[in-house]
């Protein structure tokens, strides 16, 4: 009975070294100390063989049992230590999450560019191609072939920068009509839009501005009409300024089309009934249209008494200012990059 | 223009309207009613002053006691001319003045005062600067106490601002304006009384016209004797008032009172000036004379001139002559009704800067009719208001073509236009309204136009002219049926957009700056010596010249903002330039970028990354990495570079072969600041564009890694060393990463250590480790050949 008491005494000596363990080296230590080849509990399994078989069962029993309550112990403490250790780390990584972040930012469009996109996106949904053309242009495109010979009074309203005689700057998007139409050999329908840059004698002010960009669209085919105009414009105006939103046309004039309209919505702030913004009219006009003035259509080769079209020309500058409500329209050429920083974000719609 | 209510009264009935609800049905049938101004002040009565007293505390201050017809009224008044027994205009508690002046009960001084005696300026009727000194309004004794002053003087008017569009000249007066009221209420309109009594004596014996141009078609003239120069009538007076216009006398009114009436300009001789005829004739080129405003003028071969044979007595259409014009003594008056070539008097106006309400009308030309019916018209004026004798007969030159005007349009094609079903009943009905006379026949409609409508000729025009007295408000909407297509951008704007895109995705910020920069500008980063667009004539210098670089705005915006405390700023812009090379005008489409500061920042870990020259150089490669240039440009130092640019910190870009463009820092003679900019052809860009996406399949064999640290002579460039490595190391070679460059103590002052990381990889098989040294040598004596360079270590 002298090794079971051993037995015990190991178990007591094992408890009082396993108190007393403050890390995981000291715990493998441990483990090699009671369950390593050298240890007294190796060197009594190896001594059992010289026992009695009855004796023999009940010491290896014993030992087994020794063995694995040492194995237990030591998990335990390893689990509960490494969980320590964890626990400390969390503790000592924590940090101040209110402090102030690294800044990502990327850049935004420019609010003329995004206006322009989203008109752009809106009529390549119906089939339209976005068509440009140069900003140095003849007159005879940007005037004589839109039905506004040289000297003509309604010249007068659109000043223009000449480089020379025949050379300007254009006043308008519409010579991309005649360009296109001019270009198109077989005489086929049309279906475009031209957005681009555009120039007038016009000192800047708030509402002024030398340099202004237009959006302009074209559709030539068989059986155009102004319920077609009248339509096409409700698409626009209801996507740019809400689902809520009417349409009028007001009779006009322009040289390149006849009849000629104003197009018209009911008023986003006040819903018509009248402010500030509509000027008490409930009513806002986004830009000029009308059917194609048959002298255009001759001009640019196509056959007036088959082919009717309508043209519609608007000011991208007077819609960003209408529907993100800029005031001043230098705003978009001061280019502030606290007014720009302001466009990077996702629209409402 | 102007419209008085009163006035548009004695052609067309609306004295029953409302003169809103007429305003909104002609705005929506096309000519814009902009604004509707009235006079009629409300709480303003006729007083009588029965007592004035001096103010108890003050030297210049009146009391005045007055009679207002239901009560008398305690007022202090500070006109000098305030006085008893005067009829005055009285402004009730409660009335409001113009400038939202509301009239309040008041103690002035210590003496109550209920209500206010006014001057007519104060009522918005005068000029305050010029009538000041005039005091208050004193109205004639029969006016009737208690009444409606504005009534009694005729000033209870309604005007209408006009916004018209150019073509609708015939609404620049009160007698075309009618035509269009009447026609949008379904009125008919009262021509003015014209109808005078003359005597026996003849102009024809007394008077002739000669014309010797084709630019003036008609010129009539009559002769009206012994008028008496005087004050004209009230009503003349006010209507002028309500168009803008002074009064002067009975006479000059009344040519003003008709041009605002018919539209036509007349011109008004003293006869005894003129002589016994008038010469119609075109100047010669250097020719002077001396306008009515006592300038001297030169004129060209362009402009026409009125003449009795021998003097000038005036430029046709824009202005007459000292020496016949008419003053106080005139007795007698050679009426002029003329029309001329519209162009000329448009650029001859424009020319001598002599634009007035009159060349205004001549140059958007005049209806025939109304030069006949103007000339009458001023007769039975001067008749009645100058007590003038109008002469028998008028002389007149007259070769006006007067084919009636017409046009014709089918039933279909008027519906085919609108988009609308209009029935035949609505169609004559239109017609109607308008005064225009039709002829049906089988569904077509044969028109004649009245000459006072300029603005219609064609078959559209009739379509429009239906089609807005119908009521645009009628259209059904309906979309444009095509067959269908898909739409889309032409592929150089697409590859723009994508440029753009991608420009914002690196943290840049989209700008719009303007095209036109001032000659300094434009000398700045010249792309190359190409001829600029100079404009004839620029609004200002900073604006007079097409740009062919937008760096120089871009500063321009660096600098606005470092003005508004910006600290990063990172902008770019595509944009269109424009120069001439031989005759043609190139365009190109430049895509320039200026970035200073951070261009990340977190200040409180220290980590902030500042803008480099480096970190431009990345920003510019992740570009041409996205547009699939990736191995196909060179970065290097370029002799194609601006010399506003840093010449040791800029760089070209080179693709294909091709120089795109250059990026760097600014030289410091332009800003001091380190601002670095890059500007790219996109053009170029484009003409290298690449196909589409294609995948490569990753290599599923693992990578080796070896770094090498050589020394080298400070002017070799990590370009070259990077290329003869790459090209030793061939395929299987796949990256090299410079991480380390020393210049220091421990190597010599011109020399350089560079430390290369190399992986080697091959797609078919797993590398050993004997393989890629024996590379690596192959590829370190390579260098040491080739670049000097001294291996370091290994």
């Amino acid at each position: 009975m002298e090794k079971e008491e051993k037995i015990k005494k190991l178990r007591l000596s094992f408890d009082s070294v396993l108190n007393e363990i403050t890390d995981l080296k000291e715990l493998n230590d441990l483990k090699i100390t009671y369950l390593g080849k050298k240890s007294e509990i190796t060197e009594l399994s190896k001594s059992l063989g010289s026992f009695d078989e009855a004796e023999r069962k009940e010491m290896g029993a014993s030992l087994n049992e020794l063995r694995n309550y040492i194995n237990d112990s030591i998990d335990s403490l390893r689990v509960k230590m490494e969980l320590d250790v964890i626990n400390s780390k969390l503790e000592s990584d924590a940090i101040d999450v209110t402090l102030p972040s690294t800044n990502i930012t990327i850049g935004s469009a420019h609010p003329l560019e995004r206006t322009i996109e989203d008109i752009e996106q809106l009529f390549i949904s119906m089939g339209y191609d976005i068509v440009e053309g140069p900003e140095v242009e003849q007159d005879l495109y940007n005037f004589e072939m839109l039905n506004l010979p040289k000297g003509h009074p309604a010249r007068d309203a659109q000043d223009s920068f000449y480089i020379t005689e025949e050379m300007l700057l254009r006043s308008q998007t519409s010579p991309v009509q005649v360009r296109t139409m001019l270009a198109n050999d077989k005489k086929e329908p049309i279906r475009i839009l031209c957005p681009g840059k555009t120039f007038r004698r016009d000192s800047d002010d708030a509402t002024h501005s030398h340099q202004f960009t237009q959006i302009e669209g074209l559709v030539v085919d068989k059986n155009i009409s102004l319920a077609d105009l009248k339509g096409t414009f409700d698409v626009l105006a209801k996507h740019l300024f809400g689902k809520s939103r009417e349409t009028r046309f007001r009779p006009s004039f322009y040289p390149f089309t006849e009849p000629s309209v104003e197009l018209d919505t009911s008023c986003f702030n006040c819903g018509g009934k009248g402010c500030n913004i509509c000027k008490g009219t409930g009513w806002i006009t986004i830009g000029g249209a009308g059917v194609v003035h048959p002298n255009v259509l001759k001009m640019s080769g196509y056959d007036p008494e088959l082919y009717t079209g309508f043209a519609f020309g608007m000011g991208v500058e007077r819609i960003a200012m209408l529907k993100y409500g800029i005031t001043d329209i230098r705003t978009f050429y001061n280019n502030d990059l606290r007014s720009i920083v302001q466009f990077d974000k996702k629209g409402g719609e | 223009m102007r419209i008085s209510l009163n006035w548009l009264n004695d052609y067309v009935d609306v004295k029953d309207e409302n003169a809103v609800e007429v305003a909104e049905k002609i705005t929506k049938a096309g000519v814009n009613v902009e604004g509707i101004k009235g006079t009629n002040i409300k709480n303003l009565v006729i007083g009588y002053v029965e007592n004035r007293t001096d103010h108890p505390n003050s030297d210049h201050l009146n009391v005045c006691t007055v009679n207002i017809g239901t009560e008398v009224l305690q007022i202090v008044c500070g006109a000098s001319n305030a006085d008893k027994g005067q009829k005055v205009i009285v402004a009730k508690v409660g009335a409001i003045l113009p400038g939202d002046f509301e009239i309040k009960k008041a103690t002035i001084r210590g003496v109550e005062s209920v209500g206010m005696i006014c001057a007519l300026y104060e009522l918005g009727l005068e000029d305050k600067e010029a009538n000041y000194d005039k005091g208050i309004h004193v109205l004639p004794a029969d006016a009737e106490v208690g009444g409606d002053p504005l009534a009694y003087l005729g000033l209870d008017d309604i005007i209408y601002e006009l916004d018209l569009n150019p073509n609708r000249n015939d609404c620049l007066c009160h007698l075309g304006f009618a035509y269009e009221t009447a026609a949008v209420l379904g009125k008919t309109v009262t021509l003015p009384e014209t109808k005078t009594t003359p005597s026996k004596e003849n102009i024809k014996d007394v008077f002739g016209v000669e014309v010797e141009t084709d630019n003036c078609t008609m010129f009539k003239t009559r002769i009206v004797k012994d008028v008496v120069i005087g004050e004209s009538p009230a009503f003349i007076k006010n209507r002028l008032t309500s168009a803008g216009m002074r009064s002067i006398n009975n006479v000059v009114d009344i040519s003003n009172y008709i041009m605002l009436e018919y539209g036509q300009p007349l011109h008004f001789y003293d006869k005894d000036k003129v002589g016994d005829k008038i010469v119609v004739r075109m100047a010669t080129d250097g020719e002077k004379t001396v306008t009515l405003d006592g300038k001297e003028r030169k004129l060209i071969a362009d402009d026409v001139l009125i003449t009795n044979g021998n003097d000038t007595l005036g430029i046709a259409g824009v202005m007459g002559g000292a020496s016949s014009e008419v003053d106080s003594n005139t007795k007698n008056i050679l009426i002029e009704s003329a029309m001329f070539n519209p162009y000329n008097i448009r650029y001859t106006s424009i020319r001598l800067d002599l634009r007035s309400e009159a060349s205004l009308r001549f140059e958007k030309g005049l209806n025939y009719e109304y030069t006949e019916e103007a000339l009458e018209r001023a007769c039975y004026l001067l008749e009645k208001y100058a007590s003038g004798t109008v002469m028998e007969g008028h002389v007149s030159y007259d070769v006006v073509d007067k084919t009636p005007k017409t046009a014709s349009v089918s039933r279909d094609k008027i519906n085919a236009v609108l988009g609308m079903v209009l029935k035949h009943e609505d169609i004559m009905a239109s017609f109607k309204k308008l005064d225009f006379k039709v002829i049906e026949e089988d569904n077509v409609y044969n028109v004649v136009i009245p000459n006072r409508r300029m603005d219609v000729s064609i078959r559209e025009d009739l379509i429009e002219e239906v089609g807005r007295l119908y009521g645009y408000d009628k259209i059904v909407q309906k979309l444009p049926i095509a067959p269908m297509k898909q739409g889309g951008y032409n592929p150089k704007t697409s590859f723009c957009k994508q440029i753009s895109n991608r420009m914002r995705s690196l943290g840049l910020n989209e700008v719009r700056t303007y095209s036109l920069i001032s000659k300094e500008e434009s000398n700045l980063f010249k792309y190359n010596k190409n001829e600029e667009l100079l404009l004839q004539l620029p609004l200002s210098v900073d604006k007079s010249v097409f740009r062919q670089s937008i760096i120089p705005s871009l500063l321009k915006v660096v600098d606005y903002n470092l003005a508004r405390n910006a600290k990063d700023i990172n902008i770019y812009e595509i944009s269109n330039v424009y120069y001439k090379k031989n005759e043609d005008y190139i365009e190109d489409t430049k895509l320039s970028f200026a970035m200073f500061g951070n261009y990340i920042n977190n200040n409180w870990q220290n980590r902030n990354i500042k803008i480099d020259f480096y970190v431009v150089k990345g920003i510019v490669e992740n570009l041409l990495d996205y547009l699939g240039l990736n191995g196909r440009y060179t970065v290097q130092k370029g002799t194609n570079i601006p010399n506003e640019m840093h010449p040791g910190i800029s760089a070209e870009v080179i693709v294909d072969n091709e120089f795109i463009g250059y990026f760097g820092t600014v030289h410091p003679s332009i800003n001091k600041l380190p601002i670095f900019v890059g500007e790219f052809s996109t053009n170029r860009l484009f003409s290298h564009n690449t196909g589409g996406l294609k995948y490569k399949e990753t290599s599923k064999f693992p990578s080796i890694t070896k770094d090498i640290a050589f020394i080298f002579k400070k002017d070799v460039e990590a370009k070259d060393i990077i290329k003869v490595i790459r090209k030793k190391g061939g395929k299987i070679l796949q990256d090299v990463d410079v991480f380390d460059v020393y210049i220091g103590d421990k190597i010599d002052d011109d020399s350089k250590s560079i430390a290369l990381s190399l992986t080697f990889m091959d797609t078919n098989k797993t590398l050993t480790d004997d393989e890629v040294n024996a590379l690596l040598n192959n590829i370190i004596s390579e260098v040491e050949t080739k670049l000097k360079g001294v291996l370091r270590n290994k």
